[in-house]
């Protein structure tokens, strides 16, 4: 039966506008940097320790949100063909050419919205194009690349040695900051740090976590997004961690009323591969026609895996910076790791169907998609969607064929699920006949 | 044995699927198994010294048609991954103990998942190497990695892999990179005695053969060639660049000879020949390799040196091999080989050193278009 009806709302919700404000303080914050001299440093998002810049108030810079934000406003295409002018290929990731056109296009720097870093770190958490990517900020602007090479999870704990190196760079990292910023480093303002990334962790777990009621009080893919920002950026400051208090608060006060995201939930799915930027809304309105919500996604722990239990620890925070950066992101797991995250989504979220959404610029999520499809529609009997466009470059996406794809499957689903209820009935009525 | 008949013995063996080479390898040294080596990079000494032969697994070529890897990656991923996978997938794999993959890329990462998931019965591992060379916890780092790989190996294969062993076949490997370097300087000498896509196919035939038995004929090819007086012909001296990974075809390296390019110097095979010098044998084996991986390591798409970068390493290879040109070779969708594309570029044309790119692929059959290319490409620097 399709879940509790609720009020037609706003699809993008309060949290929204909180989530957006926030986002909106920090590059406000960067703007400003581009002539107050504030030392900025470059991070990637995944398994990042942007604690540690904090600690130094050397402001973050996410080049990867940089991306993000030039494809959900259409802007990326100029970028990327700029890129791709001076020698980028069709096939690089679309992520990178965006912002590299874009600095090239002086929007690094003082004439820019972007502050030109002091450093660049490169978090190599998983995705080897991180690398590539860095360097070329790196010799673009003539700043230098600070390496923080983190050992990917090939075992099912990392060994000492990971641990020890993860340290000692880190360690070196803070060398670094100390010298560039001339102040001591403070291990007592990490931990305070690290107690509001913790605290803001806790919600997004507690979040996340609502979405197993019936119906889901927000979509765990689309809606994600809100979070994400707060979570990976900007972790470690009270503001983060009071936005997802007023989060939890507000998604809890759904669940008490039955409402879920839509006016109805008739499929719940969960959603691997990350969203279509330039054509969000689009790509979302696909879902919303058949009323399906995703009630978990991969793509929503890039940053890091919370939903498990993994916290930052003011006690232990080094380690536990280590911790976090090897073990609990998506991106530094293996592929089949992946396989078992989604599983438990599956189980646990209770869902109806894996909707894999293929990337073309992102190899680090899509190559092998096709493996995860035959693994979990084949021997897991999760029905499964495969579809594919990109995250960044607005070139690859084919609606209409995307959408032929989408409501063949929901229809099949749809169907099957009638037939289901029918054959119910019909055992129902003879156990009543007896 | 002639020069004519190693080249004929190298060629054929490039032929055969990987499974088939370690059978005849095996008529040899019957009690040897074999370790199937995804480039770029792996310790070759602690496979060899564990009683295994290390086999470069670059795909299949055009040796297999794809029937079931095609559904599990998707278009745009390179050829390698794919073939690679069909040969697991086809259980053309069976014959090894196991496949050793390393952090090269995301598709080579995930592939090796793929591996471990389509073919359970076979022992996968995994390397993570360095990235960052210059933290003070490098050095333990990586020694511990290819301890690791050392301890799952001898577990898996219920022997002990002693140090003296690995010793051992490090100088064997030293030997075989020395006279691979050899052979490279003499083809730059005199670039008259052996062509590049001989050089090319004896090196990856190399991969294919027990370190004893390639030594051996590096050795024999060295002496025959330095008696050989072939004059060079004539020609625009370039360097290849971007096939680190999958390789390309031999007709393609041909064909770029043909187009009037004499090829100086190239990046073929790297992995398998990665370090610029002997590395020390002494009784810390894993710790010297590690010490040669962070420190002596040619330039490579797939490890970032801080104080050593890549286009410096580029400038300084054409530098030395007198070369007038480079030519880009990446394999089609690889994507480390076509982002450094966009840094070697900059650095070539600030040089005013010119280059091509010509991307190739596994099942490429035709060269024709690559031939004219190239011979525009020759003409133009002739003419200048
Ligand atoms: S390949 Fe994927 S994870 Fe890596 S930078 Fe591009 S979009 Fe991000
Ligand atoms: S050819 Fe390139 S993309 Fe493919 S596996 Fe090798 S390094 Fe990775």
């Amino acid at each position: 039966m399709p879940a509790t009806t609720s009020p037609s709302r706003d699809y993008r919700g309060i949290i929204h506008q909180l989530s957006r404000d926030i986002m909106t303080g920090w590059m406000t914050q960067l703007k400003e940097a581009t002539h107050d001299g504030t030392p900025a440093g470059y991070l990637m998002i995944s398994g990042n320790c942007v604690e540690i810049l904090r600690c130094f108030d050397i402001l973050p810079v996410f080049p990867e949100i940089n991306a993000l934000q030039l494809a959900i406003r259409k802007n990326s295409l100029p970028y990327i063909i700029k890129s791709e002018e001076i020698g980028y290929a069709s096939d690089n990731c679309a992520y990178v050419k965006a912002d590299v056109g874009y600095t090239l296009c002086g929007g690094v720097g003082v004439d820019g919205n972007t502050p030109k870093p002091a450093l660049i770190i490169c978090n190599f958490v998983g995705c080897n194009v991180y690398i590539k990517w860095f360097e070329h900020c790196s010799a673009m602007m003539n700043v230098p690349l600070v390496m923080l090479d983190i050992p990917f999870l090939r075992e099912d704990h990392p060994s000492d040695a990971d641990v020890q190196y993860v340290l000692c760079q880190l360690r070196e990292l803070i060398a670094h900051c100390e010298r560039l910023t001339g102040r001591k480093f403070d291990i007592d303002r990490l931990r305070e740090i690290l107690h509001h990334s913790a605290r803001a962790e806790d919600g997004w777990s507690r979040a996340k976590d609502l979405c197993k009621n019936r119906p889901a009080p927000f979509d765990a893919y689309f809606d994600s997004i809100n979070m994400m920002g707060p979570i990976n950026a900007l972790r470690g400051t009270k503001e983060a961690a009071d936005f997802f208090d007023r989060t939890v608060a507000e998604y809890e006060g759904m669940v008490a009323d039955g409402l879920g995201v839509l006016d109805e939930e008739r499929f719940r799915i969960v959603v691997e591969g990350p969203p279509p930027y330039p054509h969000y809304r689009n790509f979302r309105n696909l879902f919303e026609t058949w009323k399906a919500v995703a009630v978990q996604s991969t793509y929503s722990t890039v940053g890091g895996i919370w939903e498990f239990g993994f916290r930052h620890d003011p006690n232990r925070p080094l380690e536990s910076i280590a911790e976090q950066m090897i073990l609990h992101n998506l991106c530094n797991r293996s592929l089949l790791e992946r396989y078992k995250q989604i599983q438990s989504y599956v189980r646990d979220w209770q869902a109806d169907a894996l909707v894999i959404h293929g990337i073309k610029s992102c190899r680090l999520f899509s190559a092998g998609q096709g493996d995860m499809r035959e693994y979990f529609a084949r021997e897991m009997g999760v029905p499964t969607l495969m579809v594919e466009s990109d995250l960044e470059d607005p070139r690859y996406y084919a609606e209409a064929q995307i959408k032929n794809r989408i409501d063949a499957f929901f229809e099949a689903l749809q169907y099957k699920r009638l037939r289901g209820e029918r054959a119910e009935a019909a055992r129902a009525e003879q156990v009543e006949a007896r | 044995m002639s020069v004519e008949t190693i080249m004929q013995d190298c060629r054929d063996l490039l032929e055969l699927l990987p499974a088939q080479a370690l059978s005849k390898a095996q008529q040899r040294y019957p009690h040897v198994g074999g370790l199937a080596v995804f480039p770029v990079y792996a310790p070759l000494e602690i496979i060899h010294a564990a009683g295994l032969m290390p086999v470069g697994l670059f795909g299949a070529g055009d040796k297999v048609e794809l029937s079931h890897a095609d559904a599990r990656f998707q278009s745009f991923i390179c050829s390698i991954a794919k073939s690679t996978l069909e040969l697991f997938l086809r259980g053309e794999m069976k014959a090894f103990a196991g496949v050793v993959f390393s952090s090269i890329c995301d598709v080579a990462r995930n592939l090796a998942s793929l591996v471990r998931r389509n073919a359970p019965e076979l022992y996968v591992e995994y390397l993570h190497l360095p990235q960052n060379m210059y933290s003070a916890a490098s050095q333990d780092y990586t020694r511990a990695e290819f301890e690791r790989f050392r301890t799952n190996l001898a577990r898996h294969l219920g022997r002990s892999i002693p140090d003296a062993a690995v010793a051992r076949s490090l100088e064997l490997y030293n030997q075989v990179r020395a006279r691979t370097r050899e052979l490279y300087e003499l083809r730059r000498a005199r670039p008259g005695v052996i062509s590049a896509a001989d050089t090319y196919a004896v090196v990856q035939a190399g991969t294919r053969m027990m370190p004893e038995e390639f030594a051996e004929l590096l050795e024999d090819l060295l002496f025959n060639l330095r008696q050989r007086t072939g004059r060079a012909r004539d020609g625009v001296q370039v360097v290849l660049e971007g096939a680190f990974c999958e390789q390309p075809p031999l007709a393609l390296v041909e064909t770029i000879e043909a187009a009037g390019c004499i090829i100086q110097d190239d990046d073929l095979v790297v992995g398998w020949r990665l370090f610029s010098d002997d590395v020390p044998v002494h009784d810390d084996p894993l710790g010297a390799l590690a010490q040669a991986y962070l420190r002596d390591s040619v330039y490579t798409s797939v490890r970032h040196d801080r104080d050593r970068p890549r286009t410096e390493g580029l400038t300084r290879r054409v530098e030395r091999a007198g070369a007038g040109a480079v030519l880009f070779t990446p394999a089609k969708f690889c994507e480390p080989a076509l982002l450094d594309y966009v840094l070697f570029r900059q650095r070539l044309d600030e040089t005013g050193c010119p280059h091509l790119k010509i991307e190739f692929e596994e099942k490429m059959w035709t060269f024709e278009a690559t031939r004219t290319e190239v011979e525009t490409f020759a003409e133009s620097m002739l003419f200048d």
